[in-house]
């Protein structure tokens, strides 16, 4: 319990002025992304975008926890984390795609995805994150506009009852109206499989003896943003749908 | 590593919660208390003093949006003050000083928060 008495007639003191422990982890605010540090992904959607976190989003904002216990491992949550970081789209399910930034998982850095709406589906959303923060023992990403999700995310690692435990927690809110109503019709299931198997996937490569993870979901708001609607004119779902349906007419077209 | 301890004075209608040491995940229990007992006092507003904190990483940030979706919910104001450059550079980041208003010291935030 740390919660202090009033104190009356105290003086305000004056904000700290020596650099923060935590200063070096920390992103520096960017007005618009550049996705300059990446190769190899076909789309860049990010550039020019700005990043969008869950203040910004439309629909309700979710806590979501996935927790893998490393059984059977004596990595430490240091190098765990590392590990993440440096192998990070190892441990993503098939059929998704990150490409991360040639300087690494650091802070300010940016990296471009491309995800399957739908298991199996050969359109892909090109999307990407912003990391926003980083250090030896969690770092988190921050979506971009046109995200389905507006989102923050942190993955780490740490000691429980002797064992280290993996953690990638979600705080997010689907970006514009489209993008909720196909988070109800199952793409929250599909975001929380997705994340199930890349920790289950994550537990395996750290040498964990079959893995389970343990998923946690908290409604921390049930209250959709109306006035963020009009984020759907960004929307990477809505861009991705428009590039299928007229794929036809450009075959056509190319053949002349 | 230091402890999170959070400070609770008023002025009038509006409260100033006193936010030092570390401010993590750990944190939730400590700064979620203050804020309860600065509504059940019946403030409208609430000044979020920043100057004694010393670190905060990603899941302190994370609980400022529970507290400021907590405060929606009550209709209550936050606001914030004290922020080193450093600290103001993280809410601009994260865009959270779209919805939390920074003031440049306490004087400032009150007389907005009653304005």
């Amino acid at each position: 319990m740390a919660t202090t008495e009033p104190t009356p007639n105290r003086e305000p003191v004056p904000p700290a002025t020596t650099p923060s422990r935590d200063a070096a982890n920390w992103a520096k605010p960017v007005d618009r992304l550049s996705a300059a540090g990446v190769s190899g992904a076909k789309v860049d959607s990010v550039s020019g975008k700005r990043v969008s976190g869950p203040l910004q989003g439309f629909g309700q904002l979710w806590q979501k926890t996935f927790r893998v216990r490393l059984e059977g491992s004596d990595l430490t949550p240091e190098q765990v984390v590392a590990a993440w970081k440096d192998k990070f789209p190892t441990f993503w399910p098939k059929g998704s795609r990150f490409y991360a930034p040639l300087a690494g998982i650091a802070p300010g850095e940016v990296a471009l995805l491309d995800v399957a709406p739908v298991p199996g589906s050969p359109v892909k959303l090109s999307t990407g994150v912003m990391v926003i923060y980083a250090d030896d023992e969690s770092f988190t990403f921050m979506t971009p506009e046109g995200h389905t999700l507006s989102a923050w995310i942190t993955f780490s690692a740490f000691r429980d009852g002797g064992v280290t435990v993996a953690q990638a927690q979600a705080l997010e809110r689907t970006s514009d109206p489209f993008d909720e109503l196909a988070y109800i019709l199952g793409g929250n299931r599909m975001n929380n499989n997705f994340w199930r198997d890349t920790l289950r996937n994550l537990g395996l490569a750290m040498g964990a003896t079959d893995p389970e993870v343990e998923i946690q979901v908290v409604c921390i708001d049930r209250k959709r943003q109306w006035r963020q609607a009009r984020n759907v004119r960004n929307s990477a779902t809505l861009r991705t749908a428009r590039h299928t349906i007229t794929a036809p007419v450009r075959w056509i077209t190319r053949r002349g | 590593m230091s402890a999170t301890t959070i400070g609770l004075d008023r002025q009038g209608s509006v409260a100033i919660l006193r936010i030092a040491g570390d401010v993590t995940s750990g944190s939730e229990a400590d700064l979620m208390d203050g804020f309860t007992r600065a509504v059940d006092g019946g403030a409208r507003a609430v000044v979020l003093d920043f100057a004694g904190m010393e670190y905060m990483n990603s899941g302190g940030i994370g609980l400022l949006v529970t507290l400021l979706v907590r405060a929606q919910r009550s209709g209550v104001r936050l606001l914030a003050t004290g922020l080193s450059d450093h600290y103001h550079e993280i809410l601009s980041l994260t865009r959270l000083d779209e919805a939390i208003t920074i003031h440049a010291d306490e004087a400032a935030a009150v007389a907005a928060a009653e304005g």
